[in-house]
């Protein structure tokens, strides 16, 4: 599968993601990123902005690096459904010819991504986080040394409940698209007052069988905090035991002013509920501080949390393999350590 | 009502994985499983089956091998199974993997298809939309409720922050998450039937409205440029401390020397 | 000769291995500390057609070989033996002379829900003063116009008070031989739990598979209906015989289970327990004792799928069911002692399953026919 004609691809697109007319923390991120790609590429960075009632929303991108956004407005827009946002995003790609396509690998994007990719013809890298401007092959293949294309995008992302890392690039086809996890890449402090160029654009929006009915919308009570924001994560597992037992770290997060998260096996229980899941299938965390209590450390859960700065460990199984991504292991009872510190702790920041 | 089932036969990665003495992954040596948001799906179509009445056919695209995932789903209550298997369908992407399966649902009447949100091997949750933008039909991602209601289906469709209730017009494709339902176990006397039934192999020439240059490895777009064994963060300080005093004493003296209290 | 197993037999293996691992070897500690029959297994595994296995379809079963329920008992018996013998008695003592000498109206209503698992099922042989010496027996059975009236006790009945329907053998007749010695005549009956006059003694408290429910039958004036005579009249003995072939065979897998989840957990166990500086795995005396165990486990597992399939394309299959249970009872029990031994201290303390493994090994030589009536049965088909 190849189209002709790529040079004509150009700029780093972003789809800057809203939900009830409030952009997603990812819309910044994926700025901050599609900023160094364009440095390296030499060209401008554009957010894609798509909803009802939402262009008051391009001031607020333009701060985190937008050059320009593309607002498609319209009323058939108001709540995320597939195909109308399919359209819009499928459309602004056929229209403005983005050589890359950024969109966040949330549950929105991971379902608006592949269908906009099937449309468009191009391929899709899912749930990057590494994305970089380099050549492909990576390196020239003697003989066919001009084969070898430039300014490629490279995709990197986790496969296999990351146990390997493959490195994506999509050399044939334009936009080169990719979904990224949020809480990677890093946004930019935000330039206050600056202004992105601002285009309005509207294909058209006719409703058919695609364009599903929404019959209720049911927001879950935020009793829980968000644990990607936390800088420190208080995280229980299988071995604390039971809902109850949870009690004692949420005592010691709460010396601490951290949250408390857990790994998969807890929200399987029914201990905690599962936006406070760390690992492949829950969050991706970067705390200052990762307390993994409990937590024996399957490749999935590390795969979600090994990116923090400091990660302690209390297991009473010496052999277990969190204690191979641990700064501090500590072997022992959680039961008897975690209450012991909490006492501790309160102590030390008394004084 | 019928209903088609894609599933896809994985490495089982919960027993632990494999390697081979260069690093790479060693995937024979790895016991396969029936992808679990897959397994979901399926369970939530033999729900559907018991409570309105359906066909459930599944779908498997992969080695001949996948055979056995089907007998499988046979055995755990499906009706028909089908492997679309051919060499020139090795090393397709998402893109030319759906572009196969949509070729071979083409030649099924279907009023529902399932797929499962993502597979463990690729955690790429692009296959179920893009069979579904392939086959121009509408797609509900992340389904933890269904519902029949005459001829439009009623879904649950999951966020991170809310849940939208859903109505469609069927035909349509849903994608189905391992948290939607506890997926029964075969029965024996399934198993065996399974076995006495005949799947239905496709190859190439039974797919329908596609072209070989979106098959397999040629026609998929993404090229992987280097795949590799995570490199892993190595591991700390790990101490045995004799009471729990003592290994408090050091987690507090480490905070302190980190600067965190 | 082809040693492989096919893919069916395959899938229902692993079927009956996650089954095990994920429903069964939670509970298997709790069931032994606390002595509690697993009520909520035996409904787990009614839905999913566990308590028919070998059954036909018309008859509520799932339609497999004697092979496939075999390697059921044997892997729910791998992570928890009283499991195991639930389904053993049920199956081969209750369900398995029905099907064999049941009338059709016998098997629409007693086989059909057994083998569905609506129903438990268990088998009355053993009385106080009656074990290997079966002619010992005592409970008689009388016709009385249209009803049999029961009376006598039988004791160490597995499932017993749990299971719904009985099959019960009794004296029906006496006859004195011209030397003046008297002989019994037995017959077999399918009694169902709540009939008038028939009660439960005392459970029995055991050494091990302490959750299966073992029980003392009491039969005082107990009316059944004529037609729940099984089998021709005077034929009792030979059906208890029959039926005991058939339920060693589900021993023998039992045993053989035991011995392999026991190896297994000790396998594991030596790579990871240390003692002077490396894993006891990588001692001579370890590796020896794996290497003897692993042995005598695959001869003891040939002779178990031997016997079953000799008991599905055979008539008499005795001496195979006997040589299978004799020798996959006494490797249960040498393996698990040794297992016990290999973990040291940790093996003798009831946190490590081998521990529980070592006591359910025991009953495996002696119910069902002792080990010694095994080798009677053997060496009187040698020596016949």
């Amino acid at each position: 599968m190849k189209i002709m004609g790529l040079e004509a691809y150009k700029g780093v697109y972003v789809y800057a993601q809203q939900v009830d007319n409030e952009l997603s923390g990812i819309a910044f991120e994926l700025l901050g990123k599609a900023k160094d790609l364009a440095k390296d590429l030499d060209t401008d960075v554009t957010a894609v902005l798509i909803g009802s009632g939402v262009k008051g929303l391009a001031d607020q991108l333009a701060e985190y690096g937008a050059d320009k956004v593309i607002v498609v407005d319209d009323p058939e827009l108001k709540e995320y459904r597939t195909e109308p946002y399919t359209h819009a995003l499928a459309s602004v790609i056929n229209e403005y010819k983005p050589e890359i396509m950024l969109v966040g690998a949330t549950a929105i994007g991971r379902d608006l991504g592949p269908r906009v990719s099937a449309r468009v013809k191009t391929g899709l890298t899912a749930d990057c986080t590494v994305l970089e401007i380099g050549d492909f092959p990576l390196n020239p293949v003697p003989g066919k040394e001009d084969e070898q294309k430039h300014n490629q995008l490279l995709m990197t992302r986790p496969a296999f409940g990351g146990n390997t890392i493959a490195t994506i690039a999509c050399p044939d086809n334009r936009p080169q698209m990719a979904t990224v996890r949020p809480g990677v890449m890093q946004k930019i402090d935000p330039i206050k007052g600056a202004k992105a160029n601002i285009v309005e654009y509207n294909p058209g929006f006719t409703p058919d069988d695609k364009y599903v009915e929404i019959l209720n919308i049911v927001k879950a009570v935020k009793e829980t905090e968000d644990i990607m924001e936390a800088k420190i994560l208080v995280s229980g597992g299988r071995g604390v035991g039971s809902a109850e037992n949870f009690q004692m770290l949420k005592d010691l997060a709460a010396v601490l002013g951290g949250t408390v998260s857990c790994s998969r096996a807890v929200v399987e229980n029914g201990w905690l509920p599962q936006d406070l899941q760390v690992g492949q299938t829950g969050k991706t965390v970067r705390p200052n501080v990762y307390f993994a209590i409990g937590i024996s450390g399957a490749i999935q859960h590390v795969a979600g949390m090994e990116e923090a700065d400091i990660i302690v460990a209390i297991n009473k199984d010496e052999d277990a393999p969190i204690f191979d991504v641990a700064d501090y292991g500590v072997v022992g009872d959680l039961n008897k350590i975690v209450p012991a510190l909490t006492e501790a702790l309160k102590a030390e920041m008394a004084e | 009502m019928k209903i088609v089932v894609c599933i896809k036969q994985v490495p089982d990665t919960k027993g632990g994985v494999k390697f081979n003495p260069d690093g790479t992954l060693d995937r024979g040596a790895m016991l396969t499983i029936m992808n679990p948001d897959d397994k979901a799906g399926l369970e939530a179509a033999l729900r559907l089956k018991e409570q309105y009445g359906a066909e459930v056919t599944v779908l498997t695209m992969g080695l001949p091998k996948a055979d056995e995932v089907l007998r499988e789903a046979m055995a755990m209550g499906a009706d028909k199974g089908i492997l679309v298997t051919d060499r020139v369908l090795g090393g397709a992407d998402t893109w030319a993997t759906s572009t196969t399966i949509a070729g071979a649902i083409r030649n099924l009447e279907y009023d529902l298809i399932i797929t499962g949100r993502q597979a463990i091997d690729g955690d790429t949750a692009q296959v179920g939309p893009q069979i579904s933008e392939h086959l121009n039909i509408p797609v509900i991602s992340y389904a933890q409720d269904i519902k029949i209601d005459g001829d439009y289906v009623i879904v649950q469709r999951q966020y991170e922050d809310r849940y939208h209730e859903v109505k469609a017009k069927m035909p349509c494709l849903i994608t189905a998450l391992s948290e939607l339902n506890d997926p029964r176990y075969m029965t024996p006397g399934g198993i065996f039937d399974a076995y006495d039934k005949e799947v239905t192999v496709w190859g190439r020439p039974d797919l329908k409205d596609v072209d070989d240059s979106d098959l397999g490895l040629k026609g998929s777009p993404t090229k992987i440029a280097k795949a590799s064994d995570k490199v892993k963060k190595g591991a700390g300080e790990k101490v045995v401390p004799d009471t729990a005093e003592d290994a408090v004493a050091y987690i507090v003296g480490k905070m302190k020397e980190k600067h965190v209290i | 000769m082809d040693f492989s197993l096919d893919k069916k037999h395959e899938m229902a293996r692993t079927l009956f291995k996650e089954f095990a691992e994920n429903e069964v070897k939670p509970l298997a500690q709790e069931v032994d500390e606390t002595e509690k029959f697993p009520r909520g297994t035996v409904e787990k595994m009614q839905k999913i057609g566990f308590m028919g296995i070998p059954i036909p379809k018309e008859y509520g079963g799932q339609g497999c070989d004697p092979l496939t329920y075999i390697m059921c008992v044997e892997e729910l018996s791998k992570v928890c033996g009283t499991t195991g013998v639930i389904v053993s008695a049920h199956t081969s003592l209750c369900c398995d002379p029905i099907m064999t000498y049941g009338s059709e109206e016998q098997k629409q209503k007693y086989l059909a829900p057994l083998a569905k698992g609506e129903k438990l099922g268990a088998f009355a042989l053993t009385e106080p003063g009656a074990g290997t010496d079966a002619q010992g027996c005592q409970t008689k059975a009388v016709l009385d116009g249209e009803e049999w009236v029961l009376n006598g006790s039988k004791c160490f009945i597995t499932n017993g008070k749990e299971a719904d329907i009985y099959i019960v053998i009794a004296v029906t007749d006496v006859k004195v031989d011209a030397r003046g010695r008297k002989k019994k005549s037995f017959s077999a009956f399918i009694v169902e739990k709540d009939t008038p006059g028939f009660s439960f003694g005392t459970k029995e408290k055991k050494m091990g598979i302490r959750g299966s429910a073992t029980y003392e039958l009491i039969f005082e004036d107990c009316r059944i209906p004529k037609d729940n005579l099984l089998g021709p009249m005077g034929k009792g003995f030979p059906i208890a015989m029959h039926t005991l072939d058939g339920g060693r065979i589900g021993i023998a897998a039992q045993a053989l289970g035991i011995a392999e989840g026991a190896l297994d957990a000790t396998i594991a166990y030596t790579k990871e327990r240390k003692q002077f500086g490396r894993s006891i795995a990588a001692q001579q005396n370890t590796q020896f004792q794996l290497a003897d165990m692993a042995a005598k486990v695959e001869a003891a597992q040939m002779l178990v799928y031997k016997a079953a399939m000799a008991k599905a394309t055979q008539k008499v299959y005795s001496v195979e069911a006997a040589k299978a249970k004799l020798f996959a009872a006494e490797v249960a029990m040498d393996v698990t002692t040794r297992c016990v031994q290999l973990f040291g201290g940790y093996g003798y303390i009831r946190e490590y399953d081998v521990e529980r493994m070592m006591r359910d090994a025991k009953i495996t030589e002696i119910y069902e026919g002792t080990s010694e009536v095994q080798r009677m049965v053997i060496s009187g088909a040698l020596l016949k």
